[in-house]
């Protein structure tokens, strides 16, 4: 009997462990996915919005502010990247101005510090803006963050503080018992006091298997561009348009990693796995761009990619608990990621209302630091080096990674299982080459380290091999 | 913990093998290789076809074979090497640091640096291919040093897109083993390959090459499971009702390499705008004294006969600036790339350092029946008649230095 199951790895459902880890719960977090944020906690803008956009009064304007304070303390807990470089949100136009005027109004009523800044002032602080700026809005509280650090960091905490963590396995029903519920999956049957539905886009059909009142969640696709690190000077703030009949706008920005992001587009789909991208919409993307900036690095253009997010047809969070101990979080998209550390926190509300909420003895606040080599200074370096040889083995070029850096990645509470989860976690296969070069070098790893064969090693989930077959020795060709 | 070299050479691929054999030979006596991979050689090594060494030693080898034929040469000779050696970051101060295991992070300080990096392939997102983020689709390179370096076959119902060499080597290889090449697709009107490779691994194995198309669409769930190819008009355009299917397992791409120098950008090298090399002078040094390129990292070439070529130049001239022999940067004729030339290496010329200079440039498109025409400050100096030129092939041309001097000298296409 598990005191509460969490359905979803994405942020959420992290944080939601993150937080219930500290008490003397028995806790298991199910995911259908070969690793944590593997859908829309980890295809999106990264950003740690300020919480000026949300119309006051909502929820989502609430957990964002909130939850935006929050976050430098975990990410100073569990060695999380995240930096407040600010946020400017850009109007050209009288039209502009005038939605940008109503964004300020948000800013003063949602309580977030901001600045506004004329057409020179804007110039100043962010030279690569576009000279057709007018007049923008400056929140310095608006943050970069790496999202997959974040997921990684925060379920990795849970596992060290004794939560479950079940990959690849699918929760098919839901039955409400008289005391509590039976969880049934592909793999198993279990049962648990409290379920909290973190499934994101699928967060509907967990709800309508026990829950009589059933919800609908529309997957609505953004679609990226990323741009690798290059040595020339480019943004240093988040830059945001603003809707109006020219389009919803994009935003132009850095990550945490030194590359460039810009995106997304707006469509909603009909199918809860389309993260395709398509050539009309990335142009259309580009076209918004330059509402922000009059240079756009296309010469470093290295991947295209699309995430889902949750729309909900209040078009705002909903989080409720249609029957006791049935714990819903709906809609949760932008500014779901901003809001994460608030909205755990109303659940733990929620669960503490029902269960004796005993903190944990042993509970270990913060997460082993990564080793970040990069950062380290030449005395650092050398003497990781002279404990672990595989710290001076480099395996990739583009974001000099080291072997020792992969292999702490793989063996860590929440490890790397696969190609895409090693490039989430360390970063080889982000760079120029995509993985040309350091993925081969990858595989070895990934196969010397869980003791498979290279054959075995995937990209991502079960059916994304890499390798179909060797050629001498064997022949497999049931793959 | 600084050590000292004369001569650093960062890749021991086909030009840094090259640079530090010709260097040693001139006198030069403490250089040493940096290799990143376990083992000299570089992309050489999975190129287990033949057709190596033409040029250089007048007879056809495989990649592996000429390869080793430098690294016999290079054992006779007091070089050293370090293999499994990254090189972190270099300094205009000519230091390079490195990480191996053996000898930790360190700092060689140099007298003179050789960038023989190479260039890396174009990937799926550098061009944009819309659709499914699947397994599935990789660079024809990566492809080839999965089968021929750790001996996996990458998949059975193979589809490659972009006709460059390794490409179409790739088509050939993975028939031989048994995969099935249901065609390769080229955006533009012409192929991009060596001629004697659309014969010999295309037309010999009955593999369609459809001119004119490319990739529109990547469709698959966790693995590629089928694209849908577009034809394209003279604008690249898609022709509405010109689309075909194919149910594949594997997307190759094969088009396009890069001269691969992050070392030389982080430090503001001058990058040419064309080639993605650095902006070289007539000793194949770059805009920082010292540092000089050379082979793929410098601009890529179509035969490797021609990057040890340009390797062993690159080892005379780092040996003459560290001899003192080469004088402050004064270049004095500029050379320049107009109608149908896409590029010119060197960029700049400095007269009063050589007997003669050699050219290599490559044309824009392909011609047929034309000239080339040498002017010099405006003035015809030389028109030579060209039956053919083709994108694909690196050209190269040598001028007495008596018929040149100081200004600017243009190089371009004239139609018959």
């Amino acid at each position: 009997m598990f005191d509460v199951i969490i359905i979803g790895a994405g942020v959420n459902g992290a944080f939601v462990a993150y937080r219930l880890a500290k008490y003397q719960l028995n806790v298991l977090v199910i995911e259908k996915e070969s690793d944590v944020a593997n859908e829309t906690s980890g295809a999106n803008s990264a950003i740690i919005h300020s919480g000026y956009d949300p119309n006051p009064n909502t929820l989502k304007a609430k957990l964002n502010v909130i939850g935006n304070r929050l976050y430098d303390d975990i990410c100073h807990d569990l060695d999380v990247e995240f930096k407040r470089i600010g946020s400017i949100t850009i109007a050209c136009n009288e039209e502009e101005i005038a939605v940008l005027d109503n964004l300020t109004k948000n800013a003063i009523h949602n309580k977030v510090p901001f600045t506004i800044l004329d057409e020179h002032q804007v110039r100043e602080i962010e030279p690569f803006v576009t000279t057709k700026a007018k007049k923008a809005l400056f929140a310095p509280t608006s943050g970069i963050i790496n999202p997959f650090e974040l997921c990684v960091g925060l379920m990795e905490n849970a596992m060290d503080n004794g939560v479950k963590l079940h990959l690849e396995e699918e929760v098919k029903h839901i039955v409400n018992l008289e005391k509590g519920y039976q969880v049934i999956t592909n793999k198993e049957t279990y049962q648990a006091k409290i379920v909290v539905n973190a499934a994101g886009v699928f967060a509907d059909e967990i709800n309508n298997m026990v829950n009589p009142h059933q919800e609908k969640i529309i997957p609505r696709k953004g679609e990226y561009m990323v741009f690798d690190h290059f040595t020339e000077p480019y943004v240093t703030h988040t830059l945001f348009s603003v809707p109006t009949s020219r389009g919803k706008g994009v935003l132009v920005t850095p990550s945490t990693h030194g590359n460039y992001l810009i995106g997304p587009s707006s469509i909603f789909v009909g199918e809860k796995d389309d993260e395709s991208t398509s050539k009309e919409t990335l142009n259309e993307v580009i076209e918004q761009a330059y509402r922000l900036v009059d240079k756009i690095p296309m010469n470093h253009l290295i991947r295209q990619f699309a995430g889902l997010r949750a729309y909900h047809e209040s078009n705002d969070f909903v989080i409720n608990q249609p029957i006791p101990g049935f714990i819903n979080l709906l809609g949760m998209q932008s500014p779901g990621l901003a809001s994460a550390p608030a909205t755990s926190l109303e659940v733990e509300a929620m669960v503490k209302e029902q269960l004796d909420l005993v903190d944990k003895e042993n509970y270990q606040k913060t997460r082993r630091p990564l080793y970040r080599l990069n950062k380290k200074t030449l005395a650092e370096r050398s003497k990781l080096i002279k404990q672990n040889p595989q710290f001076a083995n480099m395996i990739c070029r583009c974001e000099q990674i080291s072997e020792g850096e992969i292999v702490d990645a793989i063996h860590r509470n929440c490890g790397a299982r696969t190609v895409k989860g090693v490039k989430k976690r360390v970063r080889p296969g982000f760079g120029k080459c995509q993985g040309g070069f350091c993925e081969p070098l990858v595989m070895k790893i990934l196969a010397r380290e869980l003791n498979i064969d290279m054959n075995d090693v995937r990209f991502n989930n079960k059916g994304s091999y890499i390798l179909k077959n060797k050629t001498k020795g064997e022949h497999d060709d049931t793959l | 913990m600084m050590i000292h070299y004369d001569l650093v050479v960062i890749g021991g691929g086909s030009a840094g093998l090259a640079a530090a054999i010709s260097a040693y030979d001139q006198g030069i006596r403490k250089i040493i290789i940096l290799e990143k991979d376990p083992y000299l050689g570089g992309i050489l090594l999975q190129c287990i076809h033949n057709g190596f060494g033409l040029h250089q030693f007048k007879t056809e080898m495989s990649g592996p074979e000429y390869a080793e034929k430098y690294i016999e040469e290079l054992k006779t000779r007091a070089i050293e090497y370090r293999t499994t050696a990254m090189v972190l970051k270099i300094t205009p101060e000519l230091e390079v640091h490195y990480s191996n295991a053996n000898d930790g992070y360190q700092i060689i300080k140099a007298k003179a640096i050789i960038c023989a990096t190479g260039c890396s392939e174009r990937t799926r997102g550098a061009i944009s291919i819309p659709g499914d983020r699947v397994a599935g689709v990789m660079t024809a390179g990566q492809a080839q040093r999965y089968l021929n370096i750790e001996g996996y076959m990458v998949g059975k119902k193979v589809f490659i897109l972009g006709s460059g060499d390794i490409g179409l080597i790739m088509a050939r290889r993975m028939v031989l083993e048994g995969a099935e090449v249901l065609g390769v697709a080229e955006i533009m009107p012409y192929s991009n390959g060596l001629n004697r490779n659309i014969v010999q691994c295309l037309q010999d194995y009955h593999i369609p090459l459809y001119l004119h198309h490319t990739v529109k669409k990547i469709i698959g769930k966790e693995r590629v499971e089928k694209i849908i190819l577009g034809e394209v008009d003279d604008n690249f355009q898609f022709i509405p009702g010109h689309d075909k299917e194919f149910v594949i397992d594997t997307l190759l791409l094969s088009v396009g390499l890069i001269p691969s120098n992050p070392l030389l950008e982080n430090i503001g090298i001058a990058i040419h705008p064309k080639t993605k090399g650095p902006i070289v002078d007539e000793s194949l040094q770059t805009s920082i004294p010292g540092i000089f390129a050379c082979g793929n990292g410098l601009h890529v070439h179509d035969l490797v006969d021609f990057v040890s070529g340009e390797g062993e130049r690159a080892g005379i001239f780092a040996s003459r600036y560290i001899k003192g022999e080469l004088q402050a940067k004064q270049e004095n004729l500029i050379l320049e790339a107009k109608n149908g030339i896409s590029y010119i290496m060197p960029s700049k010329i400095n007269l009063n350092h050589v007997d003669q200079v050699l050219l290599s440039f490559r044309v824009a498109k392909p011609y047929l029946n034309v000239y080339l025409k040498v002017s010099l400050n405006g003035k015809e100096i030389k028109k030579i008649k060209k039956l053919y030129l083709l994108p694909a092939e690196m050209e190269s041309l040598v001028l007495n230095k008596d018929i040149l001097q100081a200004g600017t000298l243009t190089l371009e296409v004239l139609d018959a």
